[in-house]
C-alpha cells in the first residue's frame, strides 16, 4: 500500500478521517518551508500537498493564484522547491500539486527522480485527466509515485471509472464546479459525487475546494475519508506566518481542523 | 497530409486536452455537437446565410496594384477587413454562438486582447439575445478603451482582469476559471485556434471560409493559384482558416508571420513558433514562450491581437511537418508596412494584419512571386496608437 493510502488507513483505524492541507512552495519564502511543514504536522495534518508555483494556474481561485504569483515573484523555481523539501524532516506523506508544464519541461523522468529524492509520495496535476496522463502514469508507476486524479461533479460515470482505475493514493473529489478558494457551500454535490465514487473504488476519497473552516471539515467528513484545506492555510501563512512568529497560531488552527475530522 | 486531429484531439504530437476534469464533459459535449452540426446541411446553410446577410460575405479579393508595382511582386489581398465588426473574428464567434444556442447554453463568455474578438462576441450575443461576459486584461482595457465601450454598448459585461500580466493570456485564464465555475449554462467562445480540443479544429473549420473563398476567387480571377499565401499569426485563427483551403495544393507555400516585437533576440516579442519551445498552455500542447522551468514568459507586441505567448496546435504541426513556414516581423517593420499599405492602396490594415505585409515589403520574396495576403482586419481600432507612433 502506498504511504498516502496508508495515512488514510491509519486515520480510519483511529476512528477519524484524514486532514489534507495545502501550502505553496515559496510563499512565504522557500527557506520557511521546513518550519511550516513541521508546524502543520504538529497540528495534526495527515497528508501535505506542496503546491508548485505556476504562472498560469487556471484551476485556482484568487488565494492560491496570488500565492503562486508571490512565490514566482520571489524567484522560486519548482525544482528548487523539491531540493528544499528533501531537507525538510517529517513523517507525513507529501504530494506535489501543480500543473503539467512544470513536470514536462524538466522531463518526466527527471522530475520524477527529483520528486523521489525529495521524499515525495505522489502528484496531483490539476490540468491533467487520466486520458492525457499516460506517460506520466507509466513513469510514476515505475518510480513508485502515486498519481492522484480529480473527480468532478460534472464527471460522467464512464469518467469516474477512468479516474478510479488510473488513480493511486486517493481520489480527489472536487466539491463543486469551480476553482480552488474559500466559499460558502452546502456540499450537496460533493456528497453525491463521493457516493458515486464509493461504489467504484476502495481507494480513499478526500473532498477539496471551498473547505475553509472546521465546520466544513466536519460536514465533509460525514461522507468522505478526508478533507483538503488549501486557501485558508495559504492566506494565513501570507498574513500571519511572519518568519515563524505565527507558528503557534498555525498549529492551533490546524489542530481545530483536525479535531473536526474526529467528530463523526 | 493529415487534416483533422486524431481521436485524442492531436495534430501530430500537438494539441490534446489539458484542462481540469470539471471541463471535460463540456468539451465532449462541444465536440459532439460541433461534429453533428457540421455534418448537417441545415446548420451549414444557417451559418452561410448569416455570414452573407449579417457579416457581409463573401469578402472580395483585391489586387494591390501599387504595392505590386512598388515591390515587383504580384500581390493580392483577401479582404477580411470588410467583414462586419472589422475583422475575421466574427466568422468564428458566429459559428460558436450558433452551437451554444443548439446546446441550450444561455450565457457566453469570451476573452479578448485588442478587443476585436470581444466585440465580435458581443455582437453575435446581441444578435441572438445571449448574455455575454468578456474578460479583458486591465492593461488592454486601457489601451483599447473604444472597444470596451463598443462591447458595453451592445449589452456585454466587460470584466477587467488584474491577475498575472493583465493582458490576453490572463484574460484567457480568467475566462477558463469562469467556465469551470459556470460550465452548466455557459459556453466559452475562445477567439483563436488555440485551447483544448475541439477548439483548434472547430475554430479552423469556422474560419476556413476565408481560405475557401480566397482560393476559388483567385482561381476564377487569375486561372491559377498563388505561389505564396501569407497570414499573421497570433493564436492562429485567421492563418489557419486561410491555410486550410490550400493543404491539397503543395505548390502553394504557406507563410505565417508572428509578432517579433522589439526583435526575437531581444526577448521582447510574441513569436512562440519562431523562438519558443513546446509545452502546455491553456489546455493544449503546442509551441509557447516559456523559461526552462515551464513558466510562461511575458510577451511584447505593439499589436495587442498578436501579443500572446502560445499558438494553435495545428500551426505547431504544420511547422513540424514543413507544410507551412513561420517567421517573425518586428514592431517597426509592421508599422512601416501599416503605413505603406495605407499610402499605396488606401486601405488601413489592423496592426496585426500589417505584420502579414512585412514579407511583401522586405525583399524576402523572389521578384514576380504571386502572393496572396490575408488582410485579417481593418485598422480603425489602432488609430490611437498610430497617432502616437507615427509623427505625421
Ligand atoms: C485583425 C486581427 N488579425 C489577427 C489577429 C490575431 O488572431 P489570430 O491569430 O487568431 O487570427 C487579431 C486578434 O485580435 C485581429 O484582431
Amino acid at each position: 500500500m502506498s504511504t498516502i493510502q496508508a495515512a488514510f488507513s491509519a486515520c480510519h483505524e483511529r476512528g477519524e478521517k484524514a486532514l489534507v492541507v495545502f501550502v505553496t512552495a515559496g510563499d512565504p519564502d522557500l527557506a520557511e518551508l521546513p518550519g511550516i511543514l513541521e508546524a502543520l504536522e504538529e497540528g495534526g495534518a495527515d497528508v501535505i500537498e506542496i503546491g508548485l508555483p505556476f504562472s498560469d494556474p487556471i484551476a485556482d481561485g484568487p488565494s492560491i493564484q496570488a500565492s503562486s504569483q508571490r512565490a514566482l515573484d520571489r524567484g522560486v523555481r519548482p525544482l528548487d522547491a523539491l531540493k528544499v523539501l528533501a531537507s525538510a524532516k517529517g513523517k507525513v506523506p507529501r504530494i506535489v500539486m501543480g500543473y503539467i508544464n512544470t513536470v514536462l519541461q524538466p522531463g518526466l523522468e527527471s522530475f520524477a527522480d527529483q520528486a523521489l529524492a525529495a521524499g515525495v509520495s505522489g502528484s496531483i496535476l490539476c490540468d491533467v485527466t487520466p486520458e492525457e496522463a499516460g506517460d506520466w502514469i507509466d513513469v510514476s508507476r515505475n518510480k513508485g509515485l502515486d498519481t492522484v486524479f480529480l473527480a468532478a461533479p460534472t464527471s460522467t460515470d464512464a469518467r469516474l471509472d477512468l479516474v478510479v482505475e488510473r488513480g493511486r493514493g486517493f481520489i480527489y473529489a472536487v466539491s463543486r464546479t469551480g476553482v480552488t478558494g474559500k466559499g460558502q457551500q452546502t456540499f450537496v454535490e460533493a456528497r453525491e459525487l463521493v457516493s458515486r465514487l464509493r461504489s467504484r473504488t476502495d481507494l480513499p476519497i478526500a473532498v477539496g475546494f471551498g473547505i475553509s473552516k472546521p465546520d466544513d471539515v466536519r460536514a465533509v467528513c460525514e461522507f468522505a475519508d478526508g478533507a483538503v484545506v488549501g486557501s485558508l492555510i495559504v492566506d494565513f501563512l501570507a498574513e500571519h506566518w511572519k518568519g515563524g512568529a505565527g507558528r503557534e497560531e498555525l498549529v492551533a488552527m490546524v489542530r481545530d481542523l483536525k479535531a473536526a475530522t474526529k467528530a463523526v | 497530409m493529415m487534416t483533422s486531429p486524431d481521436a485524442r484531439g492531436r495534430f501530430g504530437q500537438f494539441g490534446g486536452r489539458f484542462v481540469p476534469e470539471t471541463l471535460i464533459p463540456a468539451l465532449d459535449q462541444l465536440e459532439n455537437e460541433f461534429n453533428q452540426a457540421w455534418s448537417e446541411d441545415a446548420f451549414r446553410r444557417e451559418f452561410a446565410t448569416l455570414l452573407s446577410e449579417y457579416v457581409g460575405r463573401p469578402t472580395p479579393i483585391t489586387e494591390a496594384r501599387r504595392i505590386s508595382e512598388a515591390t515587383g511582386l504580384h500581390v493580392v489581398m483577401k479582404r477580411e477587413d470588410l467583414n462586419h465588426t472589422g475583422a475575421h473574428k466574427i466568422n468564428n464567434a458566429l459559428g460558436q454562438a450558433l452551437l451554444a444556442r443548439r446546446m441550450g447554453k444561455t450565457r457566453i463568455i469570451a476573452e479578448t486582447g485588442a478587443g476585436q474578438h470581444g466585440v465580435a462576441t458581443a455582437t453575435v450575443c446581441a444578435l441572438f439575445g445571449l448574455k455575454c461576459v468578456v474578460y479583458m486584461g486591465e492593461e488592454d482595457c486601457r489601451r483599447q478603451s473604444l472597444n470596451v465601450f463598443r462591447m458595453k454598448l451592445m449589452g456585454a459585461e466587460v470584466v477587467p482582469v488584474s491577475s498575472g500580466t493583465k493582458t490576453l493570456k490572463d484574460a484567457l485564464n480568467e475566462a477558463m476559471r469562469d467556465w469551470v465555475t459556470n460550465v452548466r449554462d455557459t459556453h466559452y467562445i475562445i477567439g483563436t485556434a488555440a485551447g483544448p480540443h475541439p477548439y483548434p479544429f472547430m475554430v479552423r473549420e469556422f474560419q476556413r471560409v476565408i481560405g475557401d473563398e480566397a482560393r476559388s476567387q483567385y482561381l476564377e480571377r487569375y486561372g491559377r493559384l498563388p505561389e505564396v499565401g501569407i497570414a499573421c499569426v497570433g493564436g492562429g485563427s485567421n492563418a489557419i482558416g486561410f491555410f486550410a483551403a490550400f493543404y491539397g495544393d503543395p505548390d502553394v507555400r504557406l507563410l505565417g508571420v508572428e509578432a517579433g516585437g522589439l526583435g526575437v533576440s531581444s526577448g521582447s516579442h510574441a513569436a512562440p513558433l519562431t523562438a519558443g519551445t513546446p509545452g502546455v498552455l491553456h489546455g493544449s500542447y503546442s509551441y509557447m514562450m516559456q523559461d526552462e522551468a515551464g513558466q510562461v514568459l511575458p510577451t511584447h507586441s505593439m499589436s495587442a491581437g498578436l501579443d500572446y505567448p502560445g499558438v494553435g496546435a495545428e500551426h505547431s504541426h504544420l511547422m513540424a511537418s514543413g507544410r507551412a513556414t513561420y517567421r517573425a516581423a518586428n514592431d517597426d517593420e509592421a508599422l512601416d508596412a501599416f503605413r505603406r499599405v495605407a499610402e499605396l492602396e488606401g486601405i488601413i490594415p489592423a496592426f496585426e494584419s500589417a505584420h502579414a505585409f512585412v514579407p511583401v515589403f522586405d525583399g524576402s520574396l523572389e521578384p514576380g512571386t504571386r502572393v496572396l495576403v490575408n488582410l485579417s482586419g481593418r485598422g480603425d481600432k489602432d488609430m490611437g496608437m498610430a497617432v502616437d507612433l507615427l509623427k505625421l
